[in-house]
């Protein structure tokens, strides 16, 4: 098996993502195929060869710094799930201390 | 002739001649849209209100003498492209609600150029698949046979041209998703150069592969397509600040001493169907007799082009995809407590299956201890692909192709089988994945009456010469003509050849 249940399970958590057994069976038996298909590029020499991240050769793209508009607050926040006040509202994220 | 039948040039000359209106042609396309789009599914959203006031605008400007190129045209919309104030899904559960508070730079355009936006085409769920089935919002079918994908991931665009259900649409194309399903529904459909067109307001999935263009009835509606939404965007930096052409002049039937260049890695290609071999050999003696020279070109790095992109665009897919946190926009699954929880829950129930399996491929392959043999070494052999395309430019023009290498499939064939569905995109990933333009067009049908497209590929801000090819093709041809037979006297729909 190219890639194990384990290594599967580990990468769903780095992706955030919850997995049952039977999605970690499924995905490690697809991804695990897909992977031994990879392989084939173990057959080419890139010895020397620089990897490429865009088809153009890109310079940074600069503009002067002005002062414009940006998107409204109401408009950023009509999407959200839940907003309170101007603001996201999320689960606690910081434990309260147990009152002594 | 219904009005929704008519061509965007065809079009254009009525409205010009005041002899119908751009509000008489938008009630067409949406009583068409009424009539047909339960069948085929190729919309989310219809926008029925917005749409008709944008006609009544466009009849304003034309009566005043203005306009622009393209005033009063009824437009598909992929839905992975922001539209502000109607809702863009990425035909995703996470994203199902969603309302984008601006527009895409290719909207604007579309707008500045008076066209009418008639509502936003269904797709593959975050432009991820072939063949539309990875859409949580829907199936979509056919036009040529309602039991066959459409193709995808712009399936729903190419789907509503074909079906006369608008008069052209914007798809994406990460790997072919504009090419392949313009094949299956027997349109035209352009890749444009990436940097050409601006991706600021589309949803991204693979950023440096991702690329809006046109599908169209015919080559002549594409290039004006192409000359509304090209140019420059300072608000995407990887947009290129290249004076835009008029694509409209480059339309010639003269392809004389063209030199077309036939790679030797894609015929006989393993799963290369001979049905639409025949097809393509037929399509290249055609554009021989009017005077192109084809010869055996080479590129050698061609067999490695799934596995490439396969790594590739899963790896920028896993970062792009992060944003999904159920915090700013987008679905939130509240169920459990603390931020981590929210954050898996709502992930888990907002992706469908396919989006999942390419954010862990893609995750992995940019893991530590995995990078250097996975997304290291794809970024390396993505070099040599490009070397190989330099190289194929020094000596040919242009290089012909078939699309996919079969005709469209059965709704449910491939469902389960990731890799064969994966290994069908083989000869649209390159362009991506070397930055050039591609453009399908319709050359012939199979056996059993389904389209097949011919693809030409150029080299970078080329798409001048693969639009003379398309058009010179046209001009010889009567593909582009035919339509599916979806108002059959008695009422039947071809469900699929007799096997």
């Amino acid at each position: 098996m190219k890639i194990t249940k384990e290594e599967v399970l580990h990468v769903a958590e780095l992706a955030r993502l919850d997995m049952d057994d039977e999605a970690v069976a499924k995905f490690s038996e697809q991804i695990g195929t897909i992977l031994a298909y990879m392989d084939t590029l173990n057959q080419v020499d890139t010895r020397g060869v620089p990897p490429t991240s865009h088809a153009l050769s890109l310079h940074n793209a600069f503009r002067e710094d002005e002062a414009a508009g940006s998107l409204d607050r109401d408009d950023a926040l009509a999407n959200a799930p839940e907003r309170e006040d101007g603001c996201f509202v999320v689960p606690r994220i910081v434990e309260q201390r147990e009152a002594k | 002739m219904k009005l929704y039948e008519l061509t965007i040039h065809a079009a254009q000359d009525l409205l010009k001649r005041r002899e119908i209106s751009a509000v008489d042609l938008t009630r067409s396309v949406l009583e068409r849209i009424r009539e047909m789009d339960s069948r085929i599914g190729a919309y989310i959203t219809v926008a029925e209100t917005s749409a008709l006031a944008q006609a009544e605008a466009a009849d304003r400007a034309i009566s005043e003498g203005g306009g622009g190129m393209l005033t009063g045209i009824p437009l598909a919309v992929k839905d992975l492209i922001c539209t502000r104030g109607l809702r863009t899904t990425c035909a995703s559960r996470i994203l199902e609600n969603f309302v984008p508070p601006y527009d895409a730079g290719v909207i604007e355009r579309l707008h500045a150029e008076g066209a009418v936006v008639v509502g936003k085409a269904n797709m593959d769920e975050f432009a991820m698949g072939s063949s539309n089935e990875n859409s949580a919002l829907g199936v979509t079918r056919n036009p040529w046979d309602l039991s066959r994908i459409p193709g995808g991931s712009s399936g729903g665009s190419a789907a509503a041209v074909a079906a006369d259900m608008c008069l052209g649409a914007l798809g994406s194309d990460t790997g072919g998703s504009i090419r392949q399903p313009a094949s299956h529904c027997g349109v035209v459909g352009l890749k444009p150069t990436y940097g050409r067109v601006s991706r600021y307001g589309l949803v991204a999935f693979a950023s440096s592969l991702d690329q809006i263009g046109p599908l169209a009835k015919d080559v002549t509606d594409c290039a004006a397509m192409l000359s509304a939404i090209a140019g420059y965007d300072r608000r995407d930096s990887t947009a290129v600040p290249k004076p835009v052409p008029d694509y409209g002049a480059a339309l010639r039937a003269d392809i004389k001493g063209l030199r077309i260049g036939l790679p030797r890695e894609y015929y006989g290609a393993s799963g290369l169907s001979p049905e639409v071999e025949s097809v393509i050999q037929k399509a290249v003696g055609v554009l021989e007799e009017m005077g192109a020279r084809c010869m055996e070109i080479s590129l050698p790095h061609a067999p490695y082009v799934v596995a490439v992109y396969y790594l590739i665009a899963p790896s920028e897919a896993s970062s792009n995809l992060a944003r999904y946190d159920g915090v700013k926009y987008g679905f939130r699954d509240a169920g459990r407590e603390g931020l981590l929880e929210m954050y898996r829950s709502t992930r888990s129930k907002g992706f469908g299956p396919e989006v999942q399996r390419r954010i862990i491929l893609g995750t992995y392959a940019l893991s530590a201890g995995y990078y250097d043999a996975y997304y290291g070494k794809a970024s390396q052999v993505r070099t040599l692909i490009g070397q190989d395309f330099r190289e194929a430019f020094e000596s040919c023009d242009v290089i012909v192709s078939p699309v996919a290498p079969t005709p469209a499939f059965r709704i449910g064939e491939n469902v389960d089988d990731p890799l064969t569905m994966y290994l069908s995109d083989i000869f649209t990933l390159s362009a991506n994945l070397a930055g050039i333009p591609g453009l399908s067009v319709p050359c012939g049908f199979s056996g059993g009456g389904l389209p097949i497209g011919l693809q030409i590929m150029g080299n970078h801000f080329d798409e001048e010469t693969l639009l003379r090819v398309g058009y010179a093709f046209e001009q010889a041809t009567d593909v582009h003509l035919r339509k599916p037979a979806l108002d059959a006297p008695d009422g039947m729909d071809r469900q699929g050849d007799p096997e």
